[in-house]
C-alpha cells in the first residue's frame, strides 16, 4: 500500500515536471502564433522599444488583447514579396528532397546489397561527409560554383544538397535490414535489378525513406549557410534569411512571417513524426 | 566449377558500382576534387599569383588572435553545452522511460524543435533577451541587477540555451532507443532483491547503455558546430567576443572572399572532425569486437 502510494507520488512528480519543461519547450512557438494574430499598434506599444533599445516600459503578454487578421491579410493578399520569400524555400526544399531521395535509393542499394573494390572506402567517405560542418564544404563549392558562373543562382544551394550524404547513409542502413533472400527469391523469378529495386527494396523501406523526406526537407528549409555564401543578390533570399533580418518597424509582419514558415514542417512534423523518429534511430551507428 | 561463379560476381560488382555511381560522383565533383584544389591553395600566397609558400598561412592563421579567439570559444562552448546536454536528455529520457500515460505526446513535443526554423521564433528569444526585455524584467523583480544578455559574457549562456532547446530532442531519442534496448530480464532479477529505483539505475541502466553514450557524445559535439546558425541568426555576422566561433572567422573571410584563409580554416576544421569520426570509428569495432 505504501509502496503503492510512493510510487504514484513520484508519477505526479515527473508529469509536473514534464508538463513544465513541455510549456517551456513550446513557449517560443505559441508566442509567435498568438504575437501574429496582434495588430501592428498593439505589436509596436507592447514590444516596439524592447529590441531598438529606448528605456520604456515593454509589456511582455501572450494572448493578444484585440485579436485580428490584418497582418495575414498583408502578407497573404496585399504584398506579394512574402509569399514569394515562401515560395523559393519551398522550390528550395522539394528540389533538394525529391533529388535526394532518388540518388540516395540508388546509391543505397549499391551500397547495402553490392559488394565492390573501395565500397568500404565510398562508404567510410559518406560517413565523413556527412558529419562535416557545412562550413568546411561551402569553401570548396564555392571555388566549383564560381568556374561554373553558377553564383547567385538557387542551383548553387540545390546541387550540394542534392548530393548531401546523410541520404545515402540512411538509406543504406535501411536496405541493409532487408533480407537478402528477397532479393534471391526476385532474381530467381527473372527480375532485374531495377525492377527489385522499384518493386520490392523501395517498398519495404517506406518508413525509411519517409524519415529521409522529413529531415532533408527540415535542413533545406532552415538552411542558412549556403545562401548566404552563394546568392549575393538580397532579394533572392529564401524565408530563413529574410526572417532573421526583418526590419524592426515591421515587427507584426515578422510574427505572421514566423508562423508562416512553422506551417511546412509543423504538417511534415504531424504526418511523418514517427518516421522522423525511427530516421534519427537509424542513424545511431551502434 | 568455380569460373561462372567468379564471373556472375564480378558482374553483380560492377552493378552495385553503377547503382552508386550518382553519389560517387557527387561526392567527387562537390567534394573531393574542389578539397584538393583547397589544399593547393592553402600552400599558395593568393589565388592570382599562386606562389608556393608553404605552411605560411597556417602558421600565419594558427597566430591570428581571432582564429584563437575563434577556436577557444568553439570548445569552450563544447566542454560547456555537450555535458549539460548530454545529463539534461538522459533525465528527460529516464522520465519518459517510466511507461507513462502520454509517453508519445511528451517525447513529440520534446523532438518539436529539432524540426523548427530557429529564424521563425528567433523573434521570441530577441524580446526575451534584450537590454529591457523579459529576462531582465524577470531579474528586476527578483531584485537583481540586469544583464545586457546579448552583448556580453551572457551571450554565451543565451546560446547553450538556444543549443539544448534545439538539439535535446535528438538525444532523447538517442537515449530511448539505448533505453529499450537493455533486457528487461536484468531489471527482473534485480528486483528480487531490491525496489531502489536508484540502485537499478547505477547498477543496470547506466553500464547497460555505455556502448551508446560514447556515440551520443559524438552526435551532441557535431551538433553544436551548427549552433553558428542561432548565433548568427541571433546576434549576425560580429557578436560579442564570447560567441565568436570558428564558423565567424569562416563567414567573415567568406565576405572578404580571402581565399587561402578561408582554405586553411576549411582544413583545419575537416582535421579536427576527421580526428573525431575516426576515434568513433575505431571505438565502433572495438565495441563490436567485445560482443562478438
Amino acid at each position: 500500500m505504501i509502496k503503492k502510494l510512493k510510487q504514484s507520488y513520484f508519477k505526479i512528480i515527473i508529469y509536473i515536471v514534464l508538463i513544465a519543461l513541455a510549456f517551456v519547450v513550446l513557449l517560443p512557438v505559441i508566442f509567435m502564433i498568438c504575437g501574429s494574430f496582434m495588430g501592428k499598434s498593439e505589436i509596436l506599444n507592447s514590444y516596439g522599444n524592447t529590441i531598438s533599445s529606448i528605456s520604456s516600459d515593454n509589456y511582455f503578454h501572450i494572448i493578444p488583447e484585440q485579436a485580428t487578421l490584418k497582418g495575414y491579410s498583408e502578407v497573404f493578399l496585399l504584398d506579394p514579396s512574402y509569399l514569394m520569400k515562401f515560395w523559393v524555400s519551398i522550390m528550395i526544399s522539394v528540389a533538394i528532397v525529391i533529388g535526394q531521395v532518388i540518388i540516395s535509393c540508388l546509391s543505397g542499394y549499391g551500397l547495402a546489397k553490392f559488394n565492390f573494390r573501395f565500397k568500404k572506402a565510398v562508404f567510410y567517405l559518406v560517413i565523413i561527409l556527412m558529419m562535416l560542418p557545412v562550413q568546411v564544404t561551402l569553401v570548396p563549392n564555392y571555388l566549383l560554383f564560381n568556374k561554373l558562373g553558377l553564383i547567385d543562382s538557387y542551383l548553387s544551394v540545390i546541387l550540394p544538397g542534392i548530393f548531401g550524404t546523410f541520404g545515402v547513409f540512411l538509406i543504406t542502413q535501411v536496405f541493409s535490414s532487408i533480407p537478402n533472400d528477397l532479393i534471391e527469391a526476385a532474381k530467381i523469378d527473372g527480375a532485374n535489378h531495377f525492377q527489385i529495386l522499384m518493386k520490392i527494396i523501395i517498398p519495404c523501406s517506406k518508413t525509411g525513406i519517409a524519415s529521409l523526406v522529413i529531415l532533408s526537407f527540415i535542413d533545406s528549409w532552415n538552411m542558412i549557410e549556403q545562401p548566404l555564401a552563394f546568392i549575393k543578390d538580397y532579394l533572392k533570399y529564401p524565408m530563413s534569411i529574410f526572417l532573421s533580418r526583418i526590419n524592426d518597424s515591421r515587427l507584426d509582419i515578422a510574427f505572421v512571417c514566423g508562423v508562416l514558415a512553422i506551417i511546412p514542417v509543423f504538417i511534415l512534423f504531424l504526418f511523418l513524426k514517427d518516421a522522423m523518429i525511427k530516421g534519427v534511430e537509424y542513424s545511431n551507428m551502434k | 566449377m568455380n569460373n561462372p561463379k567468379s564471373k556472375l560476381l564480378k558482374r553483380d560488382s560492377l552493378t552495385g558500382f553503377l547503382f552508386s555511381l550518382p553519389s560517387i560522383a557527387g561526392m567527387l565533383v562537390f567534394f573531393l576534387i574542389p578539397f584538393v584544389i583547397c589544399i593547393i591553395l592553402s600552400l599558395t600566397d593568393s589565388i592570382s599569383s599562386m606562389n608556393f609558400v608553404g605552411i605560411d598561412n597556417y602558421l600565419d592563421i594558427i597566430s591570428s588572435r581571432t582564429f584563437r579567439l575563434a577556436v577557444w570559444n568553439t570548445f569552450k562552448f563544447i566542454l560547456v553545452a555537450v555535458p549539460l546536454i548530454m545529463i539534461f536528455s538522459l533525465i528527460i529520457a529516464l522520465f519518459l522511460y517510466q511507461k507513462l500515460a502520454g509517453f508519445e505526446f511528451f517525447r513529440s513535443i520534446f523532438v518539436f524543435p529539432l524540426v523548427l526554423p530557429v529564424s521563425s521564433v528567433i523573434l521570441f528569444f530577441q524580446l526575451v533577451f534584450a537590454e529591457n526585455g523579459f529576462a531582465n524584467d524577470f531579474l528586476t523583480l527578483l531584485g537583481l541587477p540586469v544583464k545586457n544578455w546579448l552583448d556580453s559574457s551572457s551571450s554565451f549562456t543565451v546560446l547553450v540555451i538556444l543549443y539544448i532547446w534545439k538539439n535535446c530532442g535528438y538525444n532523447i531519442i538517442l537515449f530511448l532507443a539505448a533505453l529499450n534496448s537493455i533486457p528487461k530480464v536484468h531489471y527482473e532479477a534485480v528486483e528480487m532483491d531490491t525496489d531502489s529505483k536508484i540502485k537499478k539505475l547505477i547498477y543496470i541502466t547506466l553500464p547497460m547503455i555505455r556502448p551508446y553514450v560514447f556515440f551520443i557524445l559524438v552526435i551532441s559535439v557535431i551538433n553544436t558546430f551548427k549552433s553558428f546558425k542561432e548565433a548568427y541568426i541571433l546576434c549576425g555576422n560580429y557578436p560579442n567576443e564570447n560567441i565568436y566561433m570558428i564558423q565567424h572567422f569562416m563567414n567573415n573571410n567568406f565576405q572578404n572572399l580571402n581565399y587561402t584563409r578561408l582554405s586553411v580554416g576549411a582544413i583545419l576544421i575537416f582535421a579536427i572532425i576527421f580526428v573525431l569520426i575516426f576515434i568513433l570509428l575505431k571505438f565502433r569495432k572495438n565495441g563490436d569486437a567485445e560482443y562478438d
